[in-house]
C-alpha cells in the first residue's frame, strides 16, 4: 500500500487527505487506526489535521502516546516518508520526530484563511516538483501554529536547509505583516535532518482542486509520488 | 407526597396544567413525573402556544420533502439534504461561550441522528450595541463558543449573519443551523419500535448540568439579578466528534431501529418521543444510566441536559455488536431498557417504578389559543415623512459611516475564526451572498444562507417576514442556486402578552404566504419565545435558513466584480423609501417608517432574470441590495474580493428620487449584475421577458468608487479607503 492516513480520535482532515490521494491522484491508500500495532507495506504515512484528543492538555500531546506512534518512529528510522499536516505537525513535534514546539497564534484566535508560502527547499521528497522559491497558495486553519525554536535550533535548521516553507505575501514579501500566526522566521513547514519527515501547518489537501480556489497543494502530494516512484 | 404549587410553578407549569396532569394520571404525579411533564409541555418541546399557527407553513415544494421528528430536508436525486436551525438564546446570554457551543453541538446532533453526515453549519447572531461592554463580551464569547465546538468537530462554519440592535441588549440571539447529507435510503427515524428491542444509552455520562434548560431557562423571560448559570450545559466537542463517528458507523450496520439525541429535556424527551413516534412503550432502569455525579435524584437524571448523549433502539441480539463500535471510540454504550407494547413510558429506579405515564399524554402537549392584538405604537412608528429629513451634505461621509456600521461591515474577524474549509466542499467561502458547497461525487452543489432583517419585522411583522424569505431566496439566486426549501427559527417575546403574540402570528402568516407563492416548503424549524429583558421584548426575529440547488457546479456566481470595463446593470426598481433603513438609524438615529414595499411578482421576475443570466454564463457577478441600499451594495461589489479590488463609475442612475433614498434606501427586489459588454443585450432580453426593470448604471474599472449625477460627483472615494473602513470596523470596535 502506497499511502496510509492515520486516524486518531478527533482527527478531522483524514477524509480530506484520503479523498485527494484516492480520488484526485488515483493512488492506493488506506486508513490506519491509531491503535493498530502493525504498519506493513506502506510507503508514505500521512498524519492528518484535526483535534486529536480534543487538543486537550496540549495539541498533539496525548496522540503521541497512541500505539501507532512507536511504529511511525520505526518507520521514519527506516527512511520512509511521513508528512504531518497541521495537527499532524503538532504531533510530530510532541513525539520528537521534528525539532521545536508550537505556541498559540499571536492573536490568540483560531485562524482559517488562504495564505501564501514560499518553497525554501525544493530538494525534498515533498517539494521536488516545486521550483526553488516557488510561491504556493494554501490555506491554514489552526489555533496553535506559532512555531518556536531556540536560536541554536534555528541556526541548525537553516544550516541544513530544513526550513521548507515560509509564510510570505503573494508578491513574495516575508515581513511580519504576512506572518499569520507569529511563527519564528515565518516558518510554515520544516523537515527533519534526514529529510524524510515533513511537518507543515498549511493544508495542501484543502488546495488540491481549482474549484476550491487553488490546486497548489497537489504539488506536495505529487512530489511524494514522484519521489516514491524514483526509488 | 404532596406537591406544593410553588414546586410546579418553579418548573414552569401553570395551575391549570397541573390539574390537567392530575386528570390524566387520575392521581398526584410523582416528582419524576412532574418533572417529565414540565419539560415535555414546555414551549421548547411541546409548542403549546405556537402549534396552531405553525400549521400554516407549507410542507411541499418542487423537491420531495422529508419531515422528520427532529429535522427535515429535501431529496435531490438519490441524496437527502437534511437541515435545521435552532435557537440557543438564553443559555448564550447567561454563559456565551458554552451557550453557543452547546447550541452548535445540539443542532449537529439533530442532523447526524438521521444518519446524515453533517457537512456545514451557519449561524445567525444578534446583539445589542457594541458600545456596551457586556454586549462585546457576548459577541466575543459566542464567536469563541462556535469556533471552539465547530472547529473541533470538523464541520465547517460556512456562513451566517450578525446584526446589532438595541432590542437585543439583555437578550441576545444565537440561532445555529446545520446541514447534513445522506443516501436517501440510509435515513433513520427517531423512533422506538419492535417489542423486546433494546434501549441503549450511548455517549457522555449524565450530570446535573442543564437541568431545566428548556422549561425554566428557555421558557421564561429574563428578570434582573437572577442566577441561571447552573441551567446552562457544558459542551465537549471531542466527545461529540467521537459520537458522530461511532453513530454513523453503528448506523451502517443496519442494527439500529431508531435513534434520538438527548438534547432539550434529555432522557425524558428521548424516551417519550421515541416511544410516541414508534407507537410503542419504553421501560428503562435509571440505575443503569452512567453518571458523573453522585446521589442524583431520579427526576434529576430524567431532566439533565448533559451534552453528547443519545438514545438508541437496537435490534434484539445485536447489542454487543453496537456496543463494540462505541467502545472503540471510548464511549459509553449501555442497555438501559427495552421497548414494550403498552404505550407507556415506565421509569424505574432500583427496580421501583418512579414514573409511569401514557406516552401520548406526555408528547401531546396542551394547545393554547393565545389572544393577540396589534400594538398601538405601530401607527405612530410607521409615520415617516422623508421630506422632513435633511439631505446629507457629504455623501462620501455617509457611505463610509454606513460601511463602518457593525451590522454592514465585513465579518471577516468572525469567520476567520471558524474553520470554513474542512471537508473540502466549500467552493464559495464566507463573504459573498451565500455559501456554496459542492456535493462530492456529483456535478451539483448546494447554496445556503440565513436572513432576517428584524427591524423590518418590528415595523411591519407580516412584510418583514415576507422580506426575510424573499431576501434569503435572492441571496441564493445571486450565488447561482435555485431556492429549494427552508428552515425557520422563530424568535419572539413573551407569547402570553397579546401584542407580542400578534407579532408572532403576523410573521408566520408572512412566511407562509411568501413560501406558498415561491413554492418553497418549510421542512424544519424551532420556536423560541420569552426573549425579553426587563427593558422589553426583542424585535420579532423569524430567522430564515434557506437551501438552494445548483445543477451545475460550474455555474457558481459571487458578488464581487471580476474584470475591468464590464457593464454594471441594476435589475428592479428603486423606490423613494427609507423606512427601517440602516441609513435612518446610523445618520438620523431613527428607527421609524414602514418596512420597504415588496411585490412578490416583481421579486420573482428579478430572481428569474438573475438566475437565467447566471446559469447561461452571461453574468460575471451578482449581488443583492440589502442593508445600506444601492450605494453600499455597489461598494461591496468593488471591495469584497480583497485580492482583486475593482473600482466602478456609476453614471447611469436616474436621479428622479430624493438622492438619499436612491442611494441608501433599502427597496427590495433589486440585484446588481456585472457583465461583459457583449452580453448586455441578452440580459436585457431576459429581463424584458420577465417584465423586470433593467438599467445600465455604470461600468467597472479603476481604483475609485464613483457615483455621478447630472451635475457631477456625488461620491468619489478611493477603494483603499472604503475597503479599510469596511474591513476593520468590527475588529476596532471589539478591541477597544
Amino acid at each position: 500500500m502506497r499511502f496510509g492516513v492515520v486516524v486518531f480520535p478527533g482527527s478531522n482532515c483524514d477524509q480530506d487527505c484520503f479523498y485527494v490521494i484516492k480520488d484526485i491522484l488515483n493512488q492506493p491508500v488506506k486508513h490506519i487506526w491509531h491503535k493498530d500495532k502493525r504498519l506493513d507495506n506502506f510507503d508514505c504515512i500521512v498524519l492528518p489535521g484535526g483535534f486529536s484528543y480534543g487538543d486537550y492538555l496540549r495539541t498533539g500531546a496525548i496522540a503521541m502516546f497512541s500505539p501507532i506512534m512507536e511504529r511511525i518512529s520505526e518507520f521514519t528510522r527506516k527512511g520512509k516518508v511521513v508528512i504531518g499536516i497541521c495537527n499532524g505537525f503538532q504531533i510530530l513535534l510532541e513525539a520528537g520526530l521534528l525539532p521545536g514546539a508550537m505556541l498559540r497564534n499571536k492573536n490568540l484566535h483560531f485562524i482559517c484563511k488562504y495564505v501564501y508560502i514560499r518553497t525554501e527547499n525544493s530538494q525534498t521528497p515533498f517539494t521536488n516538483l516545486c521550483k526553488k522559491n516557488q510561491i504556493l497558495k494554501i490555506p491554514i486553519a489552526h489555533n496553535e501554529g506559532n512555531y518556536y525554536i531556540d536560536e541554536e535550533g534555528l541556526r541548525k535548521l537553516k544550516r541544513s536547509s530544513q526550513i521548507v516553507f515560509r509564510y510570505c505575501s503573494r508578491e513574495d514579501k516575508t515581513t511580519s505583516e504576512f506572518n499569520p500566526n507569529g511563527a519564528i522566521d515565518n516558518i510554515a513547514g520544516i523537515i527533519n535532518k534526514k529529510g524524510n519527515v515533513l511537518g507543515m501547518m498549511p493544508h495542501p489537501e484543502r488546495s488540491s482542486e481549482s474549484v476550491l480556489g487553488s490546486n497548489d497543494g497537489l504539488l506536495v502530494f505529487k512530489s511524494i509520488i514522484k519521489w516514491l516512484e524514483s526509488r | 407526597m404532596d406537591i406544593s404549587n410553588e414546586v410546579y410553578r418553579a418548573l414552569g407549569l401553570s395551575d391549570k396544567e397541573y390539574q390537567r396532569i392530575i386528570d390524566i394520571l387520575k392521581r398526584e404525579p410523582t416528582p419524576t413525573e412532574l418533572a417529565m411533564f414540565s419539560v415535555e409541555w414546555s414551549e421548547h418541546c411541546g409548542y403549546p402556544r405556537s402549534r396552531n399557527w405553525l400549521k400554516l407553513l407549507p410542507k411541499r415544494g418542487k423537491y420531495q420533502t422529508l419531515i422528520g421528528e427532529d429535522s427535515g430536508g429535501i431529496i435531490i436525486d438519490d441524496l437527502a439534504v437534511i437541515f435545521k436551525m435552532e435557537s440557543h438564546n438564553h443559555p448564550s446570554q447567561v454563559e456565551p461561550k458554552q451557550g453557543a457551543a452547546t447550541g452548535v453541538g445540539g443542532i449537529i446532533r439533530d442532523i447526524f441522528t438521521t444518519g446524515a453526515q453533517p457537512i456545514a453549519s451557519l449561524n445567525s447572531l444578534r446583539f445589542g450595541a457594541l458600545q456596551d461592554s457586556y454586549n462585546r463580551y457576548l459577541l466575543t464569547g459566542v464567536v469563541d463558543g462556535i469556533q471552539f465546538y465547530g472547529n473541533c468537530l470538523g464541520v465547517p462554519t460556512v456562513g451566517g449573519e450578525i446584526y446589532f440592535d438595541e432590542s437585543y441588549t439583555g437578550n441576545c440571539l444565537v440561532n445555529a443551523m446545520s446541514i447534513g447529507i445522506a443516501k436517501k435510503d440510509k435515513l433513520v427515524r427517531a423512533r422506538a419500535s419492535g417489542v423486546g428491542n433494546s434501549i441503549m444509552y450511548v455517549g457522555a455520562s449524565t450530570g446535573r448540568d442543564g437541568i431545566g434548560g428548556c422549561s425554566v431557562l428557555a421558557s421564561q423571560e429574563f428578570k434582573e439579578d437572577e442566577e441561571k448559570r447552573p441551567t446552562v450545559q457544558i459542551g465537549d466537542p471531542f466527545t461529540e466528534k467521537c459520537l458522530i463517528e461511532a453513530t454513523l458507523e453503528a448506523l451502517a450496520t443496519g442494527h439500529i431501529v431508531g435513534i434520538k439525541d438527548m438534547g432539550a429535556a434529555g432522557l425524558t424527551c428521548s424516551t417519550s418521543e421515541m416511544a410516541s413516534a414508534g407507537e410503542s412503550g419504553v421501560e428503562i432502569e435509571l440505575q443503569l444510566v452512567p453518571r458523573r455525579e453522585a446521589n442524583m435524584e431520579p427526576w434529576e437524571v430524567m431532566m439533565s441536559e448533559s451534552q453528547e448523549r443519545m438514545l438508541l433502539c437496537v435490534k434484539k441480539g445485536k447489542e454487543k455488536e453496537v456496543e463494540k463500535i462505541f467502545t472503540k471510540w471510548d464511549l459509553n454504550a449501555i442497555v438501559i431498557g427495552k421497548v414494550t407494547e403498552n404505550g407507556i413510558v415506565r421509569i424505574k429506579d432500583k427496580g421501583k417504578v418512579v414514573a409511569e405515564i401514557e406516552t401520548r399524554a406526555l408528547t401531546d402537549a396542551p394547545v393554547y389559543d393565545m389572544p393577540y392584538i396589534k400594538p398601538d405604537y405601530l401607527d405612530r412608528l410607521n409615520r415617516l415623512d422623508i421630506n422632513t429629513l435633511p439631505e446629507p451634505e457629504d455623501y462620501n461621509k455617509v457611505l463610509l459611516k454606513l460601511l463602518g456600521s457593525p451590522s454592514i461591515s465585513s465579518k471577516e474577524w468572525v469567520y476567520e475564526q471558524y474553520d470554513h474549509m474542512v471537508q473540502t466542499n466549500t467552493v464559495v467561502l464566507p463573504g459573498s451572498d451565500a455559501a456554496v458547497l459542492r456535493l462530492k461525487g456529483t456535478n451539483k452543489a448546494i447554496a445556503a444562507t440565513t436572513d432576517c432583517n428584524s427591524r423590518y419585522c418590528y415595523l411591519n411583522p407580516y412584510r418583514g417576514a415576507q422580506i426575510a424569505v424573499a431576501e434569503a431566496a435572492r441571496n441564493l439566486v445571486c450565488s447561482g442556486a435555485e431556492p429549494a426549501a427552508l428552515t425557520d427559527c422563530l424568535n419572539f417575546g413573551n407569547p402570553e402578552k397579546p401584542d407580542r403574540f400578534w407579532q408572532f402570528k403576523s410573521c408566520i402568516e408572512g412566511i407562509a404566504d411568501t413560501c406558498k407563492f415561491f413554492n418553497i416548503p418549510v421542512v424544519s424549524g424551532n420556536v423560541s419565545f420569552y426573549n425579553e429583558s426587563p427593558k422589553g421584548a426583542i424585535y420579532p426575529t423569524p430567522t430564515i435558513g434557506m437551501i438552494g440547488i445548483l445543477d451545475d457546479i460550474k455555474k457558481i456566481c459571487t458578488q464581487y466584480f471580476k474584470r475591468e470595463k464590464e457593464t454594471i446593470v441594476l435589475l428592479g426598481t428603486c423606490k423613494e423609501e427609507l423606512g427601517g433603513s440602516e441609513y435612518l438609524k446610523q445618520i438620523h438615529r431613527l428607527i421609524k417608517g414602514d418596512a420597504p414595499d415588496l411585490n412578490l411578482q416583481l421579486e420573482q421576475g428579478v430572481q428569474h432574470t438573475a438566475l437565467e443570466a447566471i446559469t447561461k454564463g452571461l453574468a460575471s457577478s451578482a449581488h443583492d441590495c440589502s442593508e445600506g441600499g444601492l450605494a453600499v451594495a455597489l461598494a461591496e461589489c468593488c471591495i469584497s474580493n480583497k485580492e482583486n479590488m475593482i473600482g466602478a463609475v456609476i453614471d447611469g442612475l436616474i436621479f428622479d428620487l430624493r438622492k438619499n433614498a436612491l442611494l441608501f434606501g433599502e427597496s427590495q427586489s433589486r440585484i446588481v449584475l456585472s457583465c461583459s459588454k457583449e452580453f448586455v443585450d441578452k440580459i436585457r432580453d431576459i429581463a424584458k421577458r420577465n417584465k423586470v426593470p433593467f438599467q445600465i448604471i455604470g461600468q467597472t474599472g479603476g481604483k475609485e468608487f464613483r457615483i455621478l449625477d447630472d451635475r457631477g460627483e456625488v461620491i468619489n472615494l478611493p477603494l483603499r479607503k472604503i475597503s479599510e473602513k469596511w474591513a476593520s470596523s468590527l475588529q476596532s470596535i471589539i478591541m477597544v
